[in-house]
């Protein structure tokens, strides 16, 4: 009011372009630092556990394709400590368990079922089956049908690329992980082929001739990839810090 | 300076001094065309992808029309196309009069803004259906595009923030305080959730820069507050300036203005973390998020209280404009989501909506009655001013226009809310041995019949825009309607037959 005159007044403001540029940005700036900076330096935000190691090549080309497919957008991969969640689904999520999905996929919408923990839920010969018609297998179904994924073959030609730009932000693949990339891809889809070196630097990886295809193709990878999600940790070692809520 | 005269002064400024500046308005033309147009086809693209989940075989089989790969078009369509270009053509209006002042950098720089963002959003909707995504909701172009898009945006900051700077009126008024949190937050936003590595130089996949819980934090940070700064924020712009003039009232209250302008741009921020209630993010950021959330409550209403209260003294132009009835109703829609958005950022709640259409229905009370009716009742105001009309070519086709999507948002979410709380409770359901009562897809067909009443809200919703795009075509023509007017009052009615 213009009888004001002692202290603070927003008029100042009002005529101050800058002031009122400075001021928005420090405004809108407090919250998001107060919650995204401690995620970064506050130690339990990440669990310590055993299993969890960065996907093999044929997973992360399979996480590529589920990227690309956009399986986000009608499947979560986060599993809440709930009664029900877990009955249905296995133990809740743990943070270790997504800390090498660049980005997360938790997801936030169950339009198909959760898919945290997918992985040896049910055979390979179905997950092809039902990739290519959903509605073959599970009649009810509403997902789209990937009949095209199955025969086309795999990119991979860049694929220690891929482990590369991984490694600069943050996932621990070693050199003998990188320079063998290609051949530990196609290792994992030849169940009769010489595969003790992919087990070793990829314990847990599913190794099968998925959609039976002589050449790897995207629905080896991401068959593979679905294969291991929540298969990594090692439960019978860990120690719940949370009740089970509701 | 008082409350009423500042804002009525801002407000009528225009009409007071117009004389002296000459306006921009080819680039706003383009705009407003761009919005209807990307209007039209993201509520299209919305109902055929509905339609998919009610009749799966609308996939096609194809990789390019799979519901995973259109999701993203129709929601860049809609939000930063249609709102985009909608926040494009309102702010870029307003700010010349509101400043009584010119666009800084002329119409050269406002048609550079148009074409490129434009070219962006098309390169974008491209890139989706032939699989290039970052895989983060709302964030889906590659790197290069997001490049290229951060460059638009610095040159719409510096024509707007430009503007404002060179203005010939003493203090800003208050829809560009709210248009400059608008810019300013969402350049922060998209370059915050954004950091990636290429794969190489020449190819578009890259890998975002954090990973896991840090990147549902800065995705969900990012998420929520597009909503908040992109279609609250900006939108609200919209509401203080077309509000007040269509009205012909001041805005009710300065004070609330102020208040609720810093509360709402300090609060929403923290607000990110309700998407991620119950999950692997710690739950000190959990419970944050929720009490931010709820407190945005109060100055959400203060905008709305604000908005509607604008209207005192006016109210029976409600019966007599249609256009002001579709910003009006957008406020009143405006207020019933920011009720129930706190409302299921409560943990418990949040239990039973979370990953359930209960969302989708929420999301779609805002992005249709709130965002999609302000940009209507601005769009209906616009047209005949920018294209040198003296009035719409009908009254009554707003008015269909109205009902038509009144009647299609209804529909949309009262079969979310329904869908959305069955399928919750069918999840969680036990039967009496105590054993998980339903299979996952029991839930999924049982929402079935929902799905096909959503989509025919989408539908009457997409007949009212084409009832739109009609309707403006004809004003552009200069054609006026042959129709019964609307009375303004039984007495004027009466003097006028005298």
């Amino acid at each position: 009011m213009a009888q004001e005159k002692k202290g603070f007044s927003h008029d100042l403001i009002e005529r101050n372009t800058l002031l009122l540029i400075v001021l928005v940005l420090i405004t809108v700036s407090i919250g998001g630092l107060v919650q995204i900076v401690p995620l970064f330096t506050i130690e339990s935000t990440i669990e310590k556990v055993e299993g969890v190691r960065p996907y093999s090549p044929l997973e992360l080309a399979g996480q590529n394709i589920y990227y690309r497919e956009g399986c986000y957008n009608c499947h979560s991969q986060q599993i809440r400590p709930f009664r029900d969640e877990v009955e249905r689904y296995g133990h809740y999520s743990l943070a270790a368990e997504s800390m090498y999905d660049h980005p997360f996929q938790w997801g936030s919408k169950r339009t198909g079922p959760d898919l945290a923990r997918v992985g040896g839920k049910y055979s390979n010969d179905w997950q092809v089956a039902h990739l290519v018609n959903p509605r073959a297998v599970v009649p009810e179904s509403i997902m789209p049908g990937y009949a095209w994924m199955k025969d086309r073959p795999l990119s991979y030609g860049d694929i220690a690329d891929h482990l590369k730009a991984l490694k600069i932000v943050g996932v621990p693949y070693s050199d003998e992980q990188i320079a063998n990339a290609k051949a530990d891809l196609e290792a994992q889809k030849n169940p009769d082929g010489d595969t003790a070196g992919l087990a070793k630097r990829y314990p847990k990886a599913v190794v099968a001739n998925f959609t039976g295809n002589k050449t790897v193709t995207e629905m080896d990878a991401l068959v593979a990839y679905l294969q291991v999600l929540g298969t990594m940790v090692d439960f019978t070692k860990y120690q719940s810090p949370k009740q089970l809520q509701q | 300076m008082t409350s009423a005269t500042l804002t009525s002064g801002a407000t009528l400024g225009s009409q007071r001094v117009s004389e002296d500046v000459r306006y921009h308005e080819d680039a706003i033309r383009l705009f407003v065309i761009a919005a209807v147009f990307w209007g039209v086809v993201g509520f299209l693209a919305g109902t055929f992808i509905a339609l998919q989940l009610a009749f799966p075989a609308l996939n096609l089989g194809l990789e390019w029309t799979s519901f995973g790969r259109l999701r993203p078009v129709h929601t860049s369509a809609v939000i930063f196309a249609f709102g985009g270009n909608v926040l494009f053509a309102t702010s870029l209006y307003s700010v010349q009069r509101t400043c009584r002042q010119h666009l800084f950098g002329g119409e050269g720089l406002a048609k550079f803004v148009f074409w490129n963002y434009n070219v962006f959003i098309v390169l974008a909707a491209l890139s989706y259906v032939l699989g290039y995504t970052q895989g983060k909701e709302y964030a889906e172009p590659e790197w290069i595009l997001d490049l290229y898009l951060t460059v638009v945006w610095v040159l719409y900051a510096v024509q707007f923030i430009g503007t404002v700077m060179t203005r010939r009126e003493s203090h800003i008024y208050v829809a560009n305080w709210f248009f400059m949190a608008f810019i300013l937050t969402v350049a922060i936003l998209h370059i915050g959730n954004n950091v990636n590595i290429p794969v190489s130089l020449f190819g578009m996949k890259s890998y975002s820069f954090v990973s896991g819980v840090q990147s549902a934090m800065v995705q969900w940070w990012y998420g929520h507050n597009a909503v908040g700064f992109f279609l609250t924020a900006g939108f609200l712009g919209i509401m203080y300036y077309f509000v007040p003039k269509r009205a012909e009232r001041p805005v009710y209250s300065y004070r609330l203005s102020i208040v609720h302008f810093w509360t709402l741009i300090f609060l929403y921020i923290w607000a990110g973390p309700h998407h991620l209630h119950y999950t692997s993010l710690p739950d000190w950021a959990q419970t944050l998020g929720m009490t931010f959330s709820v407190m945005l409550w109060m100055p959400s209403w203060g905008g709305m209280i604000n908005g509607i209260m604008t209207l005192s003294g006016a109210w029976d132009k409600l019966r007599t404009d249609p256009v002001l009835r579709f910003l009006v109703t957008s406020v009143a829609f405006y207020g019933m989501s920011t009720f129930e958005g706190p409302l299921m950022s409560v943990k418990p709640v949040n239990a039973l909506s979370h990953y359930t259409d209960w969302t989708v229905g929420h999301v779609h009370s805002g992005a249709l009655g709130w965002v999609a009716f302000v940009s209507f009742g601005a769009i209906y105001y616009l047209v005949p001013v920018l294209w040198k009309r003296s009035q719409l070519y009908s009254m009554r086709l707003v008015s269909y226009h109205f009902w038509t999507a009144t009647i299609g948002i209804v529909l949309y979410i009262t079969a979310m809310w329904v869908s959305g709380i069955m399928q919750g409770l069918m999840w969680r359901a036990y039967d009496n041995l105590g054993f998980l009562q339903y299979s996952f897809v029991e839930t999924v067909a049982a929402m079935h019949p929902f799905y096909v009443i959503r989509a025919m809200g989408g539908v009457l919703f997409v007949i009212g825009a084409l009832i739109m795009v009609y309707n403006l075509w004809r004003t552009a023509k200069g054609d006026v309607r042959i129709e019964k007017p609307y009375v303004t009052t039984p007495h004027k009615a009466a003097v006028g037959a005298a």
